[in-house]
């Protein structure tokens, strides 16, 4: 019986990571609610966001923000945002695989590319690519916070300003529901034209104290809100991958188990048969 | 009854005021302002400190804000509040640590798996006491 013993123990193992997937997946379910929540209450300020700036596109304006402006495309920035943590499927390769499909066709335009990473996993896969990455930001965990990410917005704006990119896009996985979520690509840099409402009648805000530096405000901060709505989608994305790999591999465990317990109890009953067959030949000879 | 005006107070975290209110007072960068409704279209940034809103049937209600932009139009008015207070060289702060993050994951060949990890913590560790510093000297 000794095939026997170690079927047992493999099948004692499989048990034991059942268990871990398993408890991986409940938690994931649970975190990946309160991550939608968040993605919920970031919405409004993207939206009240881009009314103000939809307003100040419409109104009629003297200053022209370099934000705004379009110029010839010399060099590309992205911010990826990753996750930190691994075993939730293909959903940074998928990502990454984007990024570098996007990025291709740049290449092939002679255009060359820098990257502000968030999250492990983008660090870790740019360090190896070998990319100019030039801001990083890690460990945002399951709470992400605004204060996160505005450092790695900081020194893309900045490069945006001083020419080094001439645009910029953000990476993330778009949480559509539970069992998709798709990598996508968004230009944050220079803003995409919004269509134009006809108006009646032309208007203006009052600004206070001057246009330049409550929109230089505005923008930075747009660009932020973007960026934060991005990684808590991210986060939402990941935790529902994490429950779909986890169940998979809760159920792929489970249809092990029964294959291996399969195995065992034939291997036990062919060594009682033996074990009889021996005894009776025992008995016939004597 | 008193006329009103739809208020939101959103921040990028999270949606903190809506409803109908009589009037508010926030401190614009300029100083403090008073609105109430149909005033013409503003546009301002606002500093740290208290919102006083009044709301429909008079009740008053006050909320903090760490900065944002204040946008006026006769018929809305919405504040885009911050969730932290921000100043020039935070942001700037922010930014160096992580450059300063990334280099040291980008140079350090051979680094093991957890390296981006310690290199974050050291990141954080080092804005830390640089803010520590800041504190001192004030």
């Amino acid at each position: 019986m000794a095939g026997a013993k170690e079927i047992k123990s493999k099948i004692g193992s499989i048990n034991n990571t059942r268990k871990i997937t398993s408890a991986m997946e409940k938690v994931a379910v649970s975190k990946m609610r309160r991550a939608q929540e968040r993605v919920a209450h970031s919405r409004p300020y993207a939206e009240g966001m881009r009314k103000v700036i939809g307003n100040i596109a419409n109104g009629t304006l003297e200053y022209r923000h370099p934000f705004l402006t379009e110029r010839p495309v010399k060099n590309v920035g992205y911010i990826v945002i990753s996750t930190d943590r691994g075993l939730c499927g293909g959903l940074n390769t998928n990502e990454f695989k984007r990024v570098m499909i996007d990025l291709r066709t740049w290449k092939e335009q002679g255009v060359n590319a820098e990257f502000a990473v968030i999250g492990n996993k983008a660090t870790a896969f740019f360090k190896r690519f070998g990319g100019k990455v030039v801001a990083q930001q890690v460990g945002s965990g399951d709470t992400p916070r605004l204060a996160d990410v505005i450092g790695t917005v900081r020194v893309m704006l900045n490069e945006y300003s001083e020419g080094k990119i001439d645009r910029l896009f953000l990476v993330y996985n778009n949480f559509v529901n539970t069992m998709k979520q798709e990598p996508v690509i968004e230009q944050l840099l220079p803003l995409p034209k919004a269509e134009m409402s006809a108006r009646s009648h032309s208007w203006d805000y009052i600004y206070e104290p001057d246009p330049k530096a409550i929109l230089d405000k505005l923008l930075d901060r747009y660009v932020e809100s973007q960026v934060y709505q991005g990684v808590v989608e991210n986060a939402a994305s990941e935790q529902a991958a994490r429950m779909v790999a986890m169940k998979a591999a809760t159920d792929n465990a489970g249809s092990l188990m029964d294959d291996l317990k399969l195995v065992y109890n034939k291997a036990r009953q062919a060594a009682i048969t033996q074990e009889l067959s021996e005894i009776v030949g025992g008995a016939a000879a004597v | 009854m008193a006329m009103t005006v739809q208020l939101d107070v959103v921040s990028a975290e999270e949606k903190i005021f809506s409803g109908l209110v009589e009037s508010i007072q926030v401190t614009g960068s300029e100083g403090e302002l008073g609105i109430l409704p149909g005033h013409i279209p503003l546009l301002t940034g606002i500093k740290p400190g208290m919102v006083r809103i009044v709301k429909q049937f008079g009740e008053e209600h006050l909320i903090y804000v760490a900065g944002g932009v204040l946008e006026v139009q006769p018929h809305t008015i919405t504040v885009l509040a911050d969730v932290a207070v921000r100043a020039e060289d935070l942001d700037e702060q922010a930014a160096l640590a992580a450059q300063k993050s990334a280099t040291e994951a980008m140079q350090h060949a051979g680094a093991d798996f957890n390296y981006a990890e310690a290199a974050a913590q050291l990141a954080e560790a080092i804005a830390q006491l640089r803010l520590i510093q800041k504190l001192r000297k004030k």
